[in-house]
């Protein structure tokens, strides 16, 4: 399978999951350049974090109108797999991929550190490896995480399981105290209705390996290849 | 601004420059100077720029090694190196006063300034530290430094994508209205690959890169050269404004020009902007050099050359690119949308020439600027106040009725809590190389492709310092040195920031200067050169300046990570043992300034032969796999690190039971300091062996108790002097920081 990473000025996650897909998992992957005119040949493209843009003015708000997100759009309406992670996905609201938006972490600082979290749907091209309810750990690191989604919307995702991850305790409960910054219904990963956009906010790529202290990243990216594989046969 | 018509007895003072200065100057030009000319030998003599009162001192330092690639003070990092054709380039620089007065914007330009350091060099940056001090965190005003200091570094780091990866956040009221910002960057390049900070080859063009020059940070360095007054705010306009995604794209942009070979050398525009970095590069090279100031990008209107030569605009730098090679090098700037302008180029000869289009704005030779800038031996004189302090009688120290009370209130004490409320506002694992998160005793993070890790520590108590300054010298070296042997790492090599109060005060430079020789001998011992560092002076407020605080940051490298060593207790069962011996005192101990409001005493005195044992046989032990953890005993004594061997992982908290033979007072047992002393827990059936590296070594080992239950119960002889939950412990510990800060 291969991957593809797209590469806006001020991403600093794309080397980092680049290394995930490549090294650790073991798959085909290549750097998009956000001038890139031609994004053929992928079978899943990435949105990795950092700060597209530097992120002066609203996370994802510039990048949203960088050219390649018409061929990442493209790509999508074509049934392409689409995976944005933390400033990934904050651009895939922006852009309106997925519903919602992101406000501030409730503290108003940044945070950084491993979370837990539950899988609420093992039913997607990003989870098929994952059990539901299954608990990982992977962290987050982010300022503006905080989802938010208007009262329609959130039942429009709930009633279609696109919640695909929530903010939980080590035993996989949902308390105010374990959500991190706030997110509305503890909402930490939501996918499209058609199921091949997820945007998450906790880092798959740097929970890859034992000695980063956990795994449980390795998960999401299997599942990618697996559903991919399934649906070249 | 506009040009003063004459240069007066006045503008040369505001300047900086002394009478004798001034002399030197017309000596020098063989005439007066202009005013842009004055700027420029303001900036450049400034203690900030040209060490002129450190630069003796500094000589003590040892500066060589078989592995020391880039010698201190040759170019702006030094370099070791780590084998496999790789060298660790690493610095750590001060931003003080600017954080003093502007704390986020102040500290995140130091994080920023430190970062080009290193990549200037060629050498992709893998992780930040910081070492910050602050006044005591039941003052406002303090916590209002530390939430925009951290939030500052977190900005800068966070965004342009490196990891904070550890660091030391202390609180003193020494440092009360001067806070200490040092922050510290560590990068990677093959060995083959370091570009030089210099301007060689004649005809080669000087390119100016990045972000456009304003009135911002105009004359940084002087002000960074004089002491914080009650008027300070009113030099706001000195702090600059950061913007790390230009960083980032300087960056990208500077380590793929270097791949492409098109680079003579190049250098960050840093203190003294566009003035340091041309003169600079030029001494470097033994060469001439000519700019022209109208080709420079503005921002402003107006701008005379004396503004535009002193600006201290941030992400800005200066690339020599070979001649004929200058469209192969602007290719990459536009990929990157950088711009960048010709501005001038490498001479033969020693001159120093500015134009402003046709006319000459300022001409000078360049080692002027340089090395042959004024040098000065200052006085000298052991403090007064110091034989008063040294002196602790422990009679005056009552003994504490409730001890389990005391040892909560050392566990929350700033100075000792869970730093998380700081390091979770930084991204540390971005990189994915982080494999010892930030709270252990020194940072680690790998090497991509390679079984090996570098290991990082910042450590200086300047509460040492101030009661013996050359002891404490020797402690920040030792301390770190041993923080970076508990993960397993051999020490290197340090880099150092020495923040002191103001040099013509004969007290001040005695401290400093002792400082320096403490710290000499301790890396001369320890086998760990300085690779350079920097000097901060004129660390005072109107109390006063701050105790004298050396602060090292130590690299240690780690040959193979699956001997990466932790500090937190991991099995029931285990023997916990004490690993060296020395003297405990209550002297400068954070048990006396938290509890009892004293700096007072003699701290704990060091033997280097036996750290140096110590050290070793830590290692050893490390590296036969006969340990399963390793946690120097510093700040708070033995209990402290008990305390913190049981709370440290989250995940998993231990108990121990601990029984002390020993007949000193209490606190002394619990709390007092020691150095060349570590905590470290084994299996029983590997006692023997640890036994026999310990004797070959001339070291000690005590077997203090064993690892397990729900509880850290330490006793004397048998009788209880602590017993506490350690689901209570952790919860002090870990909530006591952020307690601060919730409204």
């Amino acid at each position: 399978m291969r991957f593809g990473v797209i590469m806006f000025p001020g991403s600093n996650c794309d080397y980092d999951c680049w290394w995930a897909i490549k090294e650790v998992t073991g798959e085909e992957v290549d750097f998009i350049w956000h001038k890139e005119e031609n994004i053929t040949g992928f079978d899943c493209i990435v949105l990795p974090g950092g700060f597209s843009y530097g992120d002066y003015l609203r996370t994802g708000a510039i990048a949203r109108f960088s050219p390649i997100m018409k061929k990442v759009k493209e790509f999508a309406e074509r049934g392409g797999l689409v995976v944005g992670i933390c400033n990934g996905f904050q651009i895939l609201l922006e852009a309106g991929f997925l519903p919602g938006a992101m406000r501030k972490n409730k503290h108003l600082l940044f945070i950084c550190k491993y979370i837990h979290l539950r899988v609420e749907n093992p039913h997607t091209a990003f989870t098929n490896l994952c059990k539901k309810g299954q608990i990982l750990r992977i962290p987050i690191a982010h300022f503006e995480g905080n989802y938010y989604a208007t009262p329609d919307t959130l039942s429009t995702l709930q009633k279609k399981s696109q919640i695909i991850f929530r903010y939980c305790n080590k035993e996989g409960e949902i308390t105010d105290e374990v959500n991190p910054n706030g997110s509305l219904d503890a909402i930490a990963g939501v996918c499209n209705e058609r199921g091949n956009i997820l945007g998450m906010m906790p880092h798959p790529e740097r929970s890859c390996e034992s000695i980063l202290g956990s795994e449980d990243g390795k998960l999401i990216w299997k599942s990618i290849v697996t559903s991919l594989k399934r649906i070249k046969k | 601004m506009k040009e003063p018509v004459k240069i007066d007895k006045d503008l040369i003072k505001v300047h900086g420059l002394t009478d004798e200065e001034y002399e030197k100057i017309k000596e020098v030009l063989g005439r007066e100077p202009n005013f842009t000319e004055l700027g420029i030998f303001s900036v450049m003599w400034s203690e900030h720029c040209s060490y002129k009162s450190s630069k003796p001192v500094l000589r003590k330092f040892p500066t060589q090694g078989d592995n020391i690639l880039v010698r201190a003070g040759e170019e702006n990092a030094g370099a070791a190196d780590i084998g496999d054709g790789f060298a660790a380039v690493f610095k750590m620089e001060s931003h003080n006063h600017p954080s003093a007065i502007e704390p986020f914007q102040g500290a995140a330009t130091g994080a920023g300034g430190i970062i080009r350091d290193i990549f200037t060099m060629g050498a992709r940056p893998i992780a930040l530290m910081d070492s910050l001090r602050f006044g005591c965190l039941s003052d406002a005003r303090s916590r209002y430094l530390l939430k925009g200091v951290v939030g500052g570094v977190a900005f800068y780091g966070n965004c342009i994508g490196i990891p904070t990866v550890g660091g030391e956040t202390f609180f003193d009221k020494t440092y009360q209205g001067n806070p200490l910002v040092n922050v510290l960057c560590l990068g990677i390049v093959k060995k083959d690959k370091i570009v030089k900070a210099q301007a060689k080859g004649e005809g080669n063009t000087i390119f100016y890169v990045g972000s456009s020059t304003g009135r911002d940070g105009l004359g940084g360095a002087s002000f960074a050269s004089r002491e914080l007054t009650d008027e300070s705010h009113e030099d706001r306009p000195a702090v600059q404004i950061c913007d790390p995604f230009m960083e980032k794209l300087l960056l990208e942009a500077t380590l793929e020009l270097i791949e492409s070979a098109v680079v003579v050398g190049m250098q960050d525009m840093g203190a003294a902007g566009l003035t340091s970095s041309t003169v600079e590069t030029a001494s470097r090279g033994n060469s001439g050099i000519e700019i022209d100031i109208s080709l420079v990008p503005r921002r402003e209107e107006g701008m005379i050359p004396y503004e535009v030569m002193l600006s201290e605009s941030q992400e800005r730098m200066l690339v020599i690119v070979k001649k004929g090679k200058e469209e192969e090098a602007k290719k990459i700037f536009e990929k990157w949308d950088l711009h960048a302008a010709p501005i001038g180029r490498v001479t033969s000869g020693n001159s120093f020439l500015v134009k402003d289009g046709g006319k000459i704005a300022a001409e000078i030779p360049v080692k002027a600027l340089t090395t042959d800038a004024p040098v000065y031996l200052r006085e000298k004189t052991k403090p007064e106040y110091l034989d008063g302090v040294r002196n602790l009688d422990l009679s005056d120290v009552p003994l504490p009725e409730d001890l389990n009370s005391i040892f909560l209130k050392m566990l929350s004490s700033p100075n000792i809590v869970s730093k998380s409320w700081v390091f979770e506002q930084y991204d540390h694992m971005v990189g994915t190389n982080t494999i010892l998160l930030p709270g252990a005793d020194a940072a680690v993070v790998r090497m991509k492709g390679t079984k090996k890790a570098l290991a990082l520590s910042c450590d200086g108590n300047g509460r040492y310092c101030y009661l013996d300054p050359y002891e404490g010298g020797k402690i920040a070296v030792a301390e770190a040195a041993r923080n970076v042997v508990c993960v397993g790492a051999k020490p290197l090599a340090i880099t150092n920031c020495l923040n002191f109060g103001t040099p013509t005060d004969p007290e001040i430079f005695w401290q400093f200067s002792r400082c320096v020789e403490g710290m000499a001998e301790a890396c001369k011992e320890l086998k760990t050169p300085v690779t350079g560092g920097n000097v901060s002076f004129y660390n005072e407020n109107p109390q006063g300046a701050v105790d004298p605080t050396p602060v090292v940051g130590m690299l240690g490298l780690i040959e193979d990570i699956d001997y990466l060593c932790t500090p937190w207790f991991k099995k029931e069962g285990d023997l916990v043992c004490l690993l060296g011996e020395g003297e405990k005192s209550l002297g400068g101990s954070e048990y006396l300034y938290h509890v009892h409001n004293l700096k007072k005493g003699q701290p704990p005195k060091l033997n280097l032969h036996l750290e140096k044992a110590l050290q070793k046989t830590c290692l050893e032990a490390i590296k036969k796999g006969l340990i399963n953890s390793a946690h120097d005993v510093s700040d708070g004594g033995l209990a402290i690190t008990l305390a913190e061997c049981c709370i440290l992982n989250e995940e998993n908290l231990m108990g121990a039971d601990i029984n002390l033979k020993e007949s000193e007072r209490e606190d002394v047992i619990l709390f007092g300091e020691a150095e060349s002393q570590i905590i470290i827990s084994c299996s029983s059936s590997n006692l023997n062996k640890l036994k026999k590296i310990v004797r070959e070594n001339k070291v000690t080992l005590k077997v203090l108790g064993r690892v397990g239950g729900e509880k850290l119960t330490i006793k004397k002889e048998e009788k209880p002097l602590i017993s506490q939950s350690i689901q209570e412990l952790y919860t002090t510990w870990k909530n006591s920081l952020s307690s601060y800060f919730e409204m």
